[in-house]
C-alpha cells in the first residue's frame, strides 16, 4: 500500500495495522526518513510533488519490490507540504517470512524512491530559501541494484 | 496538450500548468524543449540548462529523445529530491 499525505505517521501504529489478524509474518523492517536542521541551516522544509505521477511511481516501485522478493506486506508513506526539523518525511515498511527479503526490499524501495518519485524539497533557513539539489550518490545507489541484477 | 512545470522549473516559467497547441514540427521531448525556449525570456531561462531537466509523458518518466505521440500531459521538472 502507498500513501501520500500531509499528516505525520505513527510507525508503531502502522506496524500494528500491517500485522493485524495475521501470523505468517516473521520479519518486519522499517525505514523512517526525517528532516535534519543541518546545524541550524534549515528551519523549514517544504515538499512539493506531482500529484498523480507520485502515486503511480510509488505503486510501480512497490509492485517491483513485490515481484523481486516474497513479501507478506509492504507500505510506503511519504509526506508533503511544510515540515520542521525533526519531523518525519518518509516511511517504508516491508514484512516477510525471513529477514533478508524485508531488509533488501526496504533498501530497494528507498533507493528507487530517491531517484524516481517526483518530490522536490525546498529548504528555508536564516540565509534564505533554496531548492535541494539531487545527490549524485542517490543515482549510484539505485544503479547498484541493476548491476547486481545483471550479474545474477 | 497540457504542460506542467514543477519546483524551480515552475518558478522560472512563472506558471504551474498550461494548455498549448504544439507545432507539427515538434515530435520529441527534446524538440518540445527547444520550442518552449523560443516562447520568451522566462522560458529561455527555465530551459537554459535543458540537459538537467527531467520530463514525464502522461505521468511516466521519459527521456529527451522520447516521442510525444498522442500524449495528453507532459511535465518538466528538476531531478527529484524526495525521501
Amino acid at each position: 500500500m502507498i500513501r501520500v499525505q500531509q499528516e505525520d505517521f505513527d510507525v508503531a501504529a502502522e506496524i500494528a495495522r500491517l500485522k493485524e489478524g495475521r501470523s505468517d509474518i516473521g520479519a518486519i523492517v522499517t525505514f523512517t526518513g526525517a528532516v535534519r536542521d543541518k546545524g541550524g541551516a534549515v528551519t523549514e522544509m517544504t515538499l512539493e510533488h506531482y500529484h498523480g505521477m507520485t502515486e503511480r511511481e510509488l505503486e510501480r516501485l512497490e509492485a517491483e519490490a513485490n515481484a523481486r522478493w516474497k513479501l507478506q506486506a509492504s507500505l510506503i508513506v511519504h509526506r508533503t507540504g511544510s515540515l520542521q526539523p525533526g519531523d518525519n518525511i518518509v516511511l517504508v515498511v516491508t514484512a516477510s517470512e525471513h529477514r533478508d527479503a524485508a531488509f533488501d526490499a526496504a533498501r530497494f524501495l528507498m533507493d528507487h524512491l530517491k531517484t524516481n518519485a517526483p518530490f522536490w524539497k525546498r529548504e528555508t533557513g536564516p540565509s534564505g530559501s533554496r531548492w535541494v539539489e539531487a545527490e549524485p550518490g542517490d543515482a549510484i545507489a539505485r544503479q547498484r541494484w541493476h548491476q547486481k541484477h545483471a550479474a545474477e | 496538450m497540457r504542460l506542467m512545470y514543477f519546483a524551480w522549473v515552475k518558478e522560472k516559467t512563472g506558471i504551474a500548468a498550461e494548455d498549448v497547441e504544439l507545432p507539427d514540427s515538434v515530435a520529441t521531448v527534446g524538440e518540445l524543449i527547444a520550442w518552449l525556449k523560443t516562447r520568451g525570456p522566462e522560458f529561455a531561462n527555465a530551459f537554459e540548462q535543458s540537459e538537467v531537466i527531467r520530463a514525464a509523458i502522461d505521468r511516466s518518466h521519459a527521456r529527451h529523445d522520447a516521442r510525444i505521440g498522442q500524449a495528453r500531459e507532459i511535465a518538466f521538472f528538476p531531478p527529484v529530491t524526495g525521501g
